[in-house]
């Protein structure tokens, strides 16, 4: 047994080891010329704009969720007035940027492992090393940054769309109107809560394309291989996004204390 | 066929390399001259195609040393490395074509990275280099919408975008029909009288590797067992090459 644990940390180890070294060459290739533009631009299409019809539905189901649970709760203790605040609290702090963060995981992750795997099994990868291109640059490298760029968008609409749809939910109950729903929720939000939270889903982009690139990219055994790339992908990215969730929200807090 | 310039453009010595447990490649030396055309055989599973990539820098080598024209690729930096390999051309056994490309692209993609030309002049060139090897007509197809011979052509013709004085051929008529692989044969010995390219084929095919090869070398159990002329090991009594020659005749 104390054999078989030893075992599993040294591979933890050398994964860590492997994602740290993958990282650095990545960040290199990143930032240094030759960039992909046009291979950037693709991905932030793929990433951000084909993702946005499931980011938004995702977020107005939470919006919609959200209201209807707290609306009874509210009136239970006398305080139904606070629900707009609540949900436009609730959405651009902290559910708007996880479901967002969860949703691009999902997606984009296994397809990004996916994609990357089966070039790796099918020798595309090789090839393109041959003919003297990077494919940490031209690969990797832009589907990280399409990762950062569109994940803070992305969570801007997932929030745009759970408010509003927050405010659709609650008006069938009790109608009120957009103006002075909006009114109530914003008027205790100040500019600086908005723009932590959205930019902590750039470090979940950065994740996430990062683990799916790093596992799509060292994706052996053929076909079986891919599809153990895309899960693996997606499990893990998404479990790095909520512990890094939780680093974040506690930094945040201390960097910005009224945040 | 006679090689008329006598340098060096590829030299192997004591090369190297393991996968685990599993010794693939146990010493090889070799040494191909400018405007050779090599052809590597042996039975499958031998390191053939690692040996390929361990010439373009691909796979690291264990030990031993890989110079192409001179400089020792296992001493080259990722970016001195880079500049060697824009002087070959590999064309991979599966083709290797970029899936999410159109055939067109496929070809234009060393071109637009490596190449100065004005982009209509580069599209020209791959317009020009797919008409050769017959795929004209499918410039906006993906690599899914073609066939497996069809993809090797496309291979071809992305293996020579750029003019490569060294090119490595993996298996380039596995999977074709005999017809389609003496084509590409003829066209492979064709490209060599042309542009005067040193080339490295590794195949099975017997037939094929007559019409283009100046020297084979048969590898067996990661040593290369016998070289020579493609007449000479088809005479040869060594009973590696007797036995491989007999039985892929």
């Amino acid at each position: 047994m104390y054999r078989d644990v030893g075992t599993l940390l040294a591979s933890a180890l050398e994964w860590f080891g492997e994602l740290a070294l993958f990282c650095a060459r990545l960040a290199k290739a990143a930032v240094t010329p030759p960039f992909e533009w046009r291979e950037l631009l693709r991905q932030c299409d793929a990433i951000g704009a084909q993702a946005l019809p499931l980011v938004a539905l995702a977020g107005a189901a939470t919006g919609v969720v959200l209201s209807l649970e707290t609306w009874d709760s509210l009136i239970r203790f006398g305080a139904k007035s606070f629900l707009p605040s609540i949900i436009v609290f609730s959405m651009v702090k902290e559910t708007g940027p996880i479901i967002t963060g969860l949703v691009v995981s999902g997606r984009a992750g296994a397809g990004i492992g996916a994609e990357l795997g089966s070039m790796k099994v099918t020798e595309q990868i090789d090839a393109m090393e041959a003919s003297a291109v990077d494919p940490y640059r031209y690969l990797a490298a832009t589907r990280v940054l399409a990762c950062i760029l569109m994940l803070p968008l992305l969570t801007i609409t997932a929030d745009f769309c759970g408010i509003f749809m927050g405010w659709v939910a609650n008006t069938l109950a009790a109608p009120v109107s957009l103006h002075l729903f909006l009114e109530n929720g914003l008027k205790n939000v100040e500019f600086a809560d908005y723009i932590p939270p959205i930019l902590k889903t750039a470090v979940f982009g950065a994740i996430i394309g990062a683990i799916a690139c790093f596992q799509g990219m060292r994706t052996r055994g053929g076909t079986e291989g891919v599809g153990r790339s895309a899960t693996s992908s997606v499990v893990l990215s998404s479990l790095f996004v909520i512990v890094a969730d939780v680093v974040l929200v506690r930094l945040i807090l201390t960097i910005w204390p009224s945040a | 066929m006679a090689v008329e310039n006598q340098g060096s453009a590829i030299d192997v010595t004591d090369l190297h390399k393991s996968f685990g447990t599993q010794s693939v490649l146990n010493g090889i030396r070799l040494e191909v001259k400018q405007g050779e055309t090599l052809v590597v055989m042996g039975r499958s599973g031998t390191g053939k195609s690692v040996l390929l990539k361990l010439l373009i820098g691909l796979e690291p080598a264990d030990s031993g040393a890989v110079r192409i024209g001179g400089q020792d690729i296992g001493n080259l930096s990722r970016n001195d490395l880079n500049e060697v390999r824009k002087r070959i051309g590999f064309l991979f056994q599966q083709a290797a074509l970029y899936d999410s490309l159109t055939i067109e692209q496929n070809v234009m993609f060393p071109l637009e990275r490596h190449s100065r030309k004005p982009q209509e002049e580069q599209k020209e060139r791959a317009r020009e280099l797919l008409k050769s090897v017959g795929m004209e007509k499918d410039l906006e197809k993906l690599p899914s919408q073609i066939s497996g011979g069809m993809q090797k052509r496309v291979g071809l013709a992305r293996a020579l975008a750029l003019d490569f004085e060294i090119l490595l051929f993996d298996e380039p008529t596995a999977g074709l029909d005999p017809i389609t692989a003496t084509e590409i044969s003829h066209l492979i010995a064709d490209l060599k009288k042309q542009r005067h390219m040193t080339a490295v084929v590794v195949t099975h095919d017997i037939p094929s590797a007559r019409i283009f090869a100046d020297r084979v070398a048969l590898i067996d159990q990661g040593k290369i067992v016998v070289e020579g002329s493609f007449d000479d090991l088809r005479s040869s009594q060594i009973p590696f090459a007797k036995e491989f020659f007999e039985n892929g005749c």
